[in-house]
């Protein structure tokens, strides 16, 4: 199954070498959820602050839950804002 | 006490400058600032006068914290009627200059009347005079600050002036200070150029006195320092990505309005983000962004400080622009992009630098041209009236536009006007994508439900700042909410706009709320100023301080039709991310907001809610 992870701001960091730009293309298992993808990517739980799936807001506690679909696109963030 | 309590009134039709006492029983009730001064301009002015001309007023203002050691304490504010839109115009700038106003002994400065020529105020602590500026008249932002130091032989004073924009009446001209900060939205540059006043110009010695309880004011601003350094967002996100960090935010949840608002998503989004401010350039191998900057007193330094690629075509024989320089922030970039379909993150900053030079709304401007070049793909406008092709996407057109624009040339003039007034001229003023006549920010309300409603009812035309729901929508502070959906939006949004009028009128930062509540800000505001200032005077006076501005438009004849958004946004929904199918819910949530601001069904502060508010 194939999904799309993207990190953004101060994340970027914890994406492979193969990525382009704030993303890489990836495969995985048919029972993979978000909570696996962060932490199978190292991200610090505390900077997983605002995370994404298809542009939809997925809440901490529903992260480890959320099965993905196939063409999924998971996007986080750190704490950040603007204006 | 905070204020120096010193008003500085400024006839230009006389050529007069007096200073009179700041009327103490105003500023318990308004605090300062944007609440402090637009009750002075309502007091003074016939709601219906000529935006433009010399009955209205124009006030520039500080808060009880400007100038402090509050984090920061920076912010001024011009209050005026706006003619772009024929309201309350109340805009709100850091940098530098607002402190010094505080430094040389103001609270505030009132100008009235209009100057036969050409002049620029210049005040030196309790000395003030008007100066010949016929020699000024004609120059950029840039020049007139130069000028003026050089003048003066000082480089410590502190300048706000217009550009070519402000003289010239552009409805969206602001008023810029320390070189790339401004007073940018609703057209405050005009008024003064209407006043022949090019420029104010602040040399303060005297710094801040009259601090209630010092002891305990230097305690509480370094407490809620603290507070802003560990946080997060204010402590770490803001200063090193700034607020361009939300365009792929935005993009992401299907609500970056692109191409006039046509999509809800922008293909290039990523190429004029915040992470593209930090990858280096093919080209010469340098980050677009050099640094991050501060405005007086702030301990989070959101600003961004960037230097354009040389060899760029908008530069490369232009070396004026090769310097660091001011942007690119969110909205510039949305505005000057994602709206025009322009990903050029180059062409986004030399129109930026353009703005900043002439004194232009990077807002109103960029989102003008998405209209523009809707009704060029529309082929309503042609290449021969404009006088460039103009399609979407086209880099060098928006910087021939921009570059028209600043000076006042050919078809720049009528982008000049605003997209309400140059759609409506061309038969399509349902293309121009305001409310009250202002040009939409970077937040699209099909997918950002709240921020519809933001938009419908902000007293200054659509505007982000006069209640962000996106914090709420968006980023879960303080708590998160559904940006989908309609339900709770409407006592969400009176709740940060009557917490925000208290930011502004208090002289700080609305960005200190990321981590700040007003709870934060009450002890600051408790030892800076004489009184009583509980939670419940400054939650009363919040929504003392938004009736007031509402009372204000409604006597200049705005009624619960100006209170609405364009047809495209209720009626054409998002093709695609989070919101498709979905449009914005604004005729449900209008009715109920009215309810709880305590508003009669066509708008109107009952006398109930005027008596409880003390109006």
């Amino acid at each position: 199954m194939r999904v799309v992870f993207k990190l953004f701001a101060s994340l970027a960091d914890y994406l492979p070498a193969e990525r382009r730009g704030n993303l890489v293309e990836i495969d995985v298992a048919p029972t993979t959820t978000v909570g696996d993808l962060i932490v199978r990517y190292r991200v610090p739980e505390k900077s997983a602050h605002l995370v994404l799936v298809n542009g939809h807001y997925i809440p901490p506690a529903a992260r480890a839950a959320r099965v993905l679909q196939d063409d999924d696109e998971v996007a986080i963030w750190p704490p950040i804002a603007g204006g | 006490m905070g204020w120096n309590r010193k008003v500085l009134r400024v006839n230009l039709t006389e050529g007069t400058c007096t200073d009179e006492p700041l009327n103490m029983q105003w500023a318990d009730e308004y605090l300062g600032s944007r609440g402090l001064a637009t009750k002075y301009l309502v007091a003074e002015i016939d709601p219906k006068v000529d935006p433009l001309s010399p009955e209205n007023k124009l006030i520039m203002s500080t808060g009880p914290l400007t100038g402090t050691l509050a984090s920061t304490g920076g912010r001024y504010t011009v209050v005026t009627k706006g003619p772009l839109t024929g309201a309350i115009a109340c805009s709100n700038s850091g940098g530098f200059f607002g402190a010094e106003m505080k430094f040389a002994g103001w609270d505030m400065i009132i100008f009235e009347g209009r100057s036969p020529k050409p002049v620029y105020l210049y005040v030196e602590n309790d000395k003030a005079q008007l100066i010949d500026a016929s020699d000024l008249w004609g120059k950029s932002c840039w020049e007139t600050e130069e000028a003026i130091k050089h003048h003066h032989q000082d480089p410590l004073v502190r300048v706000s002036s217009i550009g070519l924009a402000g003289e010239n009446q552009v409805l969206f001209a602001c008023i810029v200070n320390d070189l790339h900060r401004a007073a940018g939205r609703s057209g405050v540059g005009a008024v003064m150029g209407s006043k022949n006043l090019k420029a104010v110009a602040l040399r303060g010695t005297q710094g801040v006195s009259g601090i209630k309880d010092m002891k305990a004011f230097m305690k509480i601003t370094a407490e809620k320092k603290k507070v802003l350094a560990d946080n997060a967002v204010t402590g770490q996100g803001l200063p090193k990505f700034g607020t361009q960090v939300l365009m792929n935010v935005i993009n992401e949840m299907g609500a970056l309005p692109t191409r006039n608002h046509k999509d809800v998503q922008f293909e290039d989004a990523g190429k004029i983000s915040a992470e593209a401010m930090h990858e280096k350039r093919p080209t010469d191998g340098k980050t677009h962004l050099v640094t991050n900057a501060a405005c007086f007193g702030c301990t989070i330094a959101c600003g961004r400080i960037s230097e354009i690629d040389k060899g760029h075509f908008t530069v490369v024989n232009n070396p004026k622009y090769w310097g660091a320089s001011g942007g690119l922030e969110y909205e510039a970039a949305w505005a000057l992009g994602a709206a025009n379909g322009v990903g050029d993150l180059e062409a986004l900053q030399y129109a930026n630098l353009l703005c900043n030079e002439q004194g232009m709304d990077p807002i109103s401007f960029g989102a003008t041209i998405g209209a523009v070049m809707e009704l060029y793909e529309m082929g309503v406008l042609t290449k021969e009236q404009i006088g460039i092709e103009a399609e979407f996407g086209s880099a060098e057109a928006l910087a021939r536009l921009t570059e028209m624009t600043a000076r006042g040339e050919g078809f720049g003039k009528e982008i000049g006007q605003g997209s309400r007034r140059l759609c409506t001229k061309y038969g399509h003023p349902e293309l121009s994508m305001t409310v009250k006549g202002q040009e939409f920010p970077a937040y699209d309300a099909r997918g950002i439900q709240g921020m519809g409603l933001t938009y419908a009812t902000s007293n200054r035309g659509a505007c982000h700042l006069r209640s962000y729901t996106v914090a709420s929508e968006v980023l879960g502070i303080p708590v998160k909410t559904d940006p989908l959906t309609t339900e709770g939006k409407p006592e969400l949004v009176k709740a940060f706009q009557d917490a925000t009028a208290v930011f502004d009128a208090a002289g700080i930062c609305v960005f200190t709320s990321f981590a700040w509540t007003l709870a934060d800000v009450q002890p600051q505001i408790e030892a800076a100023c004489e009184g009583d200032w509980s939670m419940d005077k400054l939650n009363a006076m919040g929504e003392r301080i938004w009736n007031m501005e509402r009372l204000f438009n409604n006597a200049a004849g705005l009624t619960r039709k100006d209170d609405d958004l364009p047809p495209r946004l209720k009626t054409e929904a998002a093709k695609v991310g989070p919101a498709k199918g979905l449009v914005s819910g604004i005729d449900k949530m209008l009715p109920e907001y009215y309810s709880i601001r305590g508003w009669t069904e066509e708008g109107v502060p009952t006398e109930a809610t005027l008596a409880r508010l003390g109006l």
